[in-house]
């Protein structure tokens, strides 16, 4: 009897421990991915419309001047390319926290949030999970793109590979950040609106920033100020091989920032603890 | 399976010594979610190799008690330990220790048996090869080894009911907590998962606490927690609480308790 007894000493956890953890969720994360074929194809779809049917259109309408990294005139696809990568990664971000709300209104999350290592670690390891998927989407889309003549130079693939998991982890965050405030299902519906479309739309993934200036200086200045702009831009010159440091700060700060925060919303003395009970009957 | 001893003459039950830690200790817990007081000061203990019923109706404050000690949310006001390991203060140790069944079910439906017993192992740090063979073990304790590759979507309400305490016990934890685990299961999956729970605590010496609605489930050997209203108005040995309600039964004591006036649940 003694031994069920007695209290044990506190043994921590080991860096193999951490380990285990951390690739048994990104491994969990990705068997999901594959399971979910219609996420996967609709993750493929969408850029590839904006690819093949916006920009085309757009081509004739939009002249693209010499601009850093390219180093000649580029097509309108050329362009977009890299705010369509960014954009798979801010989808898959607000999807991954959609999936967390979900997981928060079945009780999954309750099983991750329920393991004894510290939550910090845990949701770091689920926003890293998050990233790797977002990364088979964006290589795919590189590979169907490659076909329509988006061809960096080959280092490029390489290159932007530390951009993308950067601006991953970025968008990711953010989505967890806002998934901690928010309450039910449906109301995330109505947070894309308000997050996903102004972030994109308010970017230099469609159109480079001088262009934007013309038209309109404060609409310039929102989007200098857009953290997506900065992803957008980082990716952009990672794909050519460069390194964009005013992008590569803001996007590294904001993802520290945001990562905090959803931490912090995450705390169970803080966030969760505000609101009602998660299901079942208080 | 322990057969019910009959109720006038209460079996011994061992009585806490004091040198002894509870596997589970709630003290003086409160909660309020904003202007609503869910729990009030509730006291309690879970020993060792013990069974614990807490009884109550829905909304009587269960979940938030569970979701107190299982930290999903802070705790405002109070303690809870497990052998002794605060949950607030070293949540790691304390949460190392406990194994829980959650009232909604929490297995991904689209992935194998085996793939969800694995992926909560790794959730505790469990080696891959240390949780395959534990994941084996105890998929042939519960009868589930032919359909360890089938996905979880294909198993009864009963099968993975099963599947979810085999998981909760895959880190070897030594408190168990289960929330109305037995809820939308027939009469056989239910007396299987019963008796099953009763075996882990006089085999394995694991502390349970089954939170509950029906008094069928409870028996004579067992300790009571009768909550209401987020208030503890009893608690003991069945066969004490019994008599100081004054009742013949648990059915009769809960509602000379409450002051409820109609039958939540089948008699004991």
């Amino acid at each position: 009897m003694s031994s069920i007894t007695t209290r044990e000493a506190p043994r921590g956890f080991s860096a193999g421990e951490y380990m285990t953890c951390l690739t048994g969720i990104v491994w969990r994360e990705g068997l999901r991915f594959l399971h979910q074929r219609e996420r996967f194809v609709s993750a493929l779809v969408r850029p590839l419309v904006w690819l093949f049917i916006f920009a085309a259109g757009f081509r004739q309408v939009l002249g693209i001047s010499i601009i850093p990294p390219y180093e000649t005139y580029i097509l309108y696809e050329v362009y977009i390319a890299p705010g369509l990568m960014a954009m798979i990664q801010l989808f898959n971000g607000m999807q991954s926290s959609l999936s967390m709300v979900y997981d928060r209104e079945m009780g999954n999350m309750r099983t991750l949030l329920v393991s004894p290592l510290p939550r910090g670690f845990l949701l770091f390891c689920k926003l890293l999970a998050g990233t790797a998927v977002s990364l088979l989407q964006v290589y795919a889309f590189l590979l169907i793109a490659w076909f329509w003549d988006i061809s960096p130079p080959p280092i490029g693939y390489l290159t932007v590979l530390p951009a993308l998991i950067l601006s991953g982890l970025m968008l990711g965050s953010l989505g967890m950040l806002i998934s901690s405030g928010i309450k039910q299902l449906e109301s995330f519906a109505g947070v894309m609106n308000f997050v996903i479309f102004p972030m994109f739309f308010a970017s230099s993934a469609l159109y480079p920033l001088w262009r934007v200036q013309e038209g309109s200086p404060y609409l310039y200045y929102l989007c200098e100020a857009n953290p997506f702009t900065h992803a957008v831009e980082l990716i952009r010159f990672a794909f050519y091989g460069q390194i964009d440091w005013l992008s590569l700060a803001v996007v590294a700060g904001c993802t520290i920032v945001f990562m905090i925060g959803a931490i912090y919303a995450y705390d169970p003395s803080r966030g969760l603890a505000r609101r009602g009970p998660a299901g079942g009957e208080g | 399976m322990t057969s019910p001893a009959p109720i006038a003459e209460p079996r011994a039950t061992p009585r806490p010594d004091p040198a002894v830690v509870p596997a589970l200790s709630i003290d003086g817990v409160s909660h309020a979610y904003g202007p609503r007081q869910a729990l009030m000061d509730v006291f309690f203990n879970v020993q060792p190799a013990s069974f614990t019923a807490l009884l109550g109706l829905n909304g009587a404050g269960k979940s938030t008690l569970f979701s107190l000690i299982t930290r999903l949310f802070g705790i405002q006001t109070g303690r809870v330990c497990i052998f002794g390991h605060d949950i607030s203060k070293s949540p790691g140790e304390a949460l190392r220790l406990l194994g829980v069944v959650f009232q909604p079910r929490t297995l991904d439906l689209d992935l194998s048996l085996t793939q969800n017993l694995l992926y909560h192992a790794a959730l505790h740090g469990i080696s891959r090869r240390e949780a395959a063979t534990r994941s084996a073990e105890l998929l042939g304790r519960i009868g589930l080894s032919e359909r360890a590759a089938s996905k979880v979507r294909d198993l009864s309400g009963g099968q993975m009911r099963r599947l979810e305490i085999a998981r909760a016990l895959l880190h070897r934890p030594r408190l168990l907590l289960l929330d109305e685990p037995t809820v939308g299961l027939d009469v056989k999956a239910r007396a299987d998962i019963i008796s099953h729970v009763r075996q882990l605590v006089t085999e394995q010496g694991i502390g349970v606490l089954w939170a509950t609605h029906l008094f069928d489930e409870i028996t004579a050997g067992d300790d009571l927690v009768v909550l209401h209203q987020g208030k503890v108005l009893a608690q003991g040995p069945m066969a004490r609480v019994i008599a100081e309600a004054g009742a013949q039964d648990v059915n009769t004591a809960f509602m000379r308790l409450t002051g409820a006036q109609t039958m939540p649940g089948g008699g004991a």
